[in-house]
């Protein structure tokens, strides 16, 4: 992983959200609200709420590698090891009462006054909050949306601005206040100006040799997925495009002596991530974007249209589109960032955020004539990931590629 | 000129030894046990003394497998999706496909007619598909795993497993036991799953060339990949050793390493063909 000076700034920025939140849910300072990662965030600043992110929660989980200690918890309670691992290390933890929110002070996972899905990742999202649902006996709301679109319509979005609507009247109840128009609109404005900033963070690996690596993205989209809307984060981002752009003009790369620039498509593997990122590093290859951190890109939402716009960039998002929307995604991004190699991940409990299932890999790799290589793991459950496989998968494919640029190069001498 | 190859799998060490030529002077097969280092050791000593050629006549040795980085005398390594693809490609030119069933893994891959690896697929983190999954089945029908090609030879009756696990498919056995179903025809159905599992992997066209420990000790399963692709499937010399001699080729040829076993990492993507010394 790449050492930047705004790693403090991060630390600073996550560590006053998690206190923050930690106030409103365990003195009362706010009401909270959970959210899922594309959930109508901008909605619930707008009328006052403290925003948890699970997601966010089952990442730490993850990356401490203590997901696999609460996963049994929840099978046992009749959650499946074969349904999303972030569902059940997060319900384990709690059943287990343990959370690492400790380290900022939090008794544990914060209580929830009402639960906000959007359906566009997956129908687990809601499992996930009905459970708390039912735990705390507080109101679960949310957007059902649909999935596999082509292209994104103004009767989509409609329907969905619709939805989001029909959610102002609990949402007021439970935050008791009125949602402000101004409020909203400000909310969108800061969390597209987040979105922007972070999009250029990312744009800033396009450079060669890039600047950050997506196993760096991982981290340092903390800001952009749980203080969406909020100034904190876009104050951030001004620091790390600031240094990316800096380390970008002055060729300081990511991976030392960078020779192959390689795309992730899917989840990350929290528990491996540092060994993932190391092992891509000796072997000289910087793995520069991802589907993943782009997720956090919304650039349709807009302040002059709020709940409309709000409405578009949900149903936007990669993870809800068709195939063959999501091959042009994938196709322009290697092009962006002049990639050498796709990995897929193929997450075993995330099937909705594995695209390699319905033939895309050999598909996208005919029409770019970019190699691909499947990498079998999972977000959360480590049982799932063998490192002696992934090891001679990725050794095994950076050999490939370097064999056919020493062939190429051959070829032109 | 002599350089060698050692492949440190899972289950076993192959070693072997060739000349400039690529004819084979020496091989070995041992049990790769706990010590890994010390197999490999003994492998390539036991090849050496085959061939007839002591430490210091071999230019080169290269080593790959599982435990390609516990092989501490190797000069470079690479991995085995390139050595088994090496290994077949000079016996068999491409393009073609290579099936290669070990211990531990399958792996399908594709080499084009340039001799060059396009592509692999590896098992998923899973012993169906692989020969531990044959070592399973031999045990509960209680025959040394060494008899069971030819205990499948008195096949008579068709048989199906139909489970996808090895724990499973142990279970489903017991269940036919009682149904009173003979060990021969059980010990071909086990064969039958097997290859069921490798042709899922991916699309094998073309001229397919199948190399492991497993095709070398359960001829059963080439003829059964046949049948099942309806199409002749090639078994080069020493199907077994085919890593240990692609990473000797590797060695001779002095394809660049990018494996850890390499000297320096951050110099070692020199290019193929250039002269790779310690």
């Amino acid at each position: 992983m790449t050492a930047f000076d705004a790693t403090s700034t991060l630390k600073a920025t996550m560590d006053r959200y998690y206190r923050d939140l930690g106030a409103a849910a365990e003195r009362g300072t706010a009401p909270v609200a959970w959210c899922t990662s594309v959930g109508p965030a901008e909605l619930l600043r707008a009328l006052g709420f403290r925003v948890f992110f699970p997601e966010n929660h089952a990442a730490m989980l993850g990356a401490a590698r203590t997901a696999n200690r609460y996963m049994p918890l929840a099978h046992a309670h009749g959650y499946s090891q074969d349904i999303c691992s972030y569902l059940t290390s997060d319900v384990g933890a709690y059943l287990a009462g343990e959370s690492p929110l400790s380290a900022y002070g939090l008794q544990g996972t914060p209580r929830a006054d009402v639960l906000v899905f959007n359906t566009n990742q997956c129908r687990d999202v809601r499992d996930w909050f009905e459970w708390y649902g039912r735990a705390w006996n507080v109101p679960v709301v949310g957007v059902r949306s649909p999935r596999s679109l082509e292209a994104v319509t103004d009767d989509d979005v409609e329907a969905i601005a619709r939805q989001i609507e029909r959610l102002v009247p609990t949402l007021e109840a439970v935050a008791g206040t009125r949602l402000d128009a101004p409020r909203l609109e400000h909310a969108v404005r800061v969390s597209r100006e987040c979105s922007d900033l972070w999009e250029l963070c990312l744009r800033t690996a396009a450079h060669e040799p890039a600047p950050l690596t997506f196993f760096d993205g991982t981290v340092h989209m903390g800001p952009a997925v749980v203080l969406r809307g909020a100034e904190e984060a876009c104050a951030y981002y001004r620091v790390l495009l600031q240094e990316l752009e800096q380390r970008a003009r002055e060729n300081v790369a990511a991976v030392q002596g960078e020779a192959f620039r390689l795309y992730w498509d899917g989840m990350p593997i929290w528990g491996r991530l540092r060994s993932l990122s190391t092992l891509f590093a000796e072997f000289r290859t910087s793995v520069v974007a991802s589907t993943y951190c782009n997720s956090w890109i919304f650039s349709a939402l807009d302040p002059a249209d709020p709940i409309r716009s709000m409405a578009r960039a949900s149903l936007e998002l990669f993870i809800g589109r068709s195939e063959e929307a999501k091959e042009d995604y994938i196709a322009r991004m290697t092009e962006l960032y002049r990639v050498d190699g796709i990995v897929y991940h193929d997450c075993r409990t995330c099937p909705n955020n594995t695209n390699t299932r319905y033939g895309m890999p050999g598909r996208l790799a005919d029409r770019t004539g970019i190699p691909a290589l499947v990498l079998d793991g999972d977000v959360n459950d480590m049982r799932c990931v063998s490192d002696e496989q992934a090891r001679t998968n990725v050794e095994g494919f950076i050999e490939q590629l370097a064999d056919a640029r020493h062939l190429a190069r051959s070829a032109r001498v | 000129m002599t350089y060698a190859g050692v492949d440190s799998g899972s289950w076993n060490t192959k070693a072997v030894v060739i000349d400039a030529g690529a004819r084979v002077l020496g091989t070995s097969v041992v049990r790769s046990g706990a010590d890994l280092a010390g197999a490999a050791e003994q492998c390539y000593a036991q090849a050496l003394d085959r061939a007839g050629c002591s430490r210091d006549a071999v230019s080169a040795v290269w080593a790959t497998g599982f435990g390609r980085q516990s092989v501490a005398f190797a000069n470079g390594s690479r991995t085995e999706l390139d050595c088994h693809g090496r290994g077949a490609a000079h016996y068999v030119p491409g393009p073609l496909v290579v099936v290669d069933i070990g211990g531990q893994d399958a792996k399908v891959i594709r080499i084009d007619a340039a001799g060059q690896r396009v592509s692999h697929r590896m098992n998923r983190k899973c012993a169906a598909g692989t020969g531990s999954f044959l070592d399973e089945i031999a045990l509960r029908l209680g025959v040394p795993i060494e008899h069971m090609d030819a205990l499948a030879a008195g096949s008579t009756d068709e048989l199906e497993l139909s489970s996808f696990c090895t724990v499973f498919a142990g279970t489903e056995l017991l269940t036919l036991i009682r149904g009173g179903k003979r060990p021969a025809d059980l010990a071909m159905a086990a064969y039958r799953s097997l290859v069921k599992r490798i042709v899922a992997m991916d699309v094998l066209d073309g001229r397919v060339v199948a190399t492991g420990g497993v095709i070398a000790h359960h001829p059963t399963m080439v003829s059964l990949l046949a049948r099942e692709m309806r199409a002749e499937v090639l078994v080069p010399p020493h199907p077994q050793e085919m890593g240990a001699f692609g990473a000797a080729l590797a060695a001779r040829d002095g394809a660049a390493s990018v494996g850890p076993a390499s000297a320096d990492r951050l110099t070692s993507l020199a290019p193929l063909g250039a002269a790779h010394a310690r």
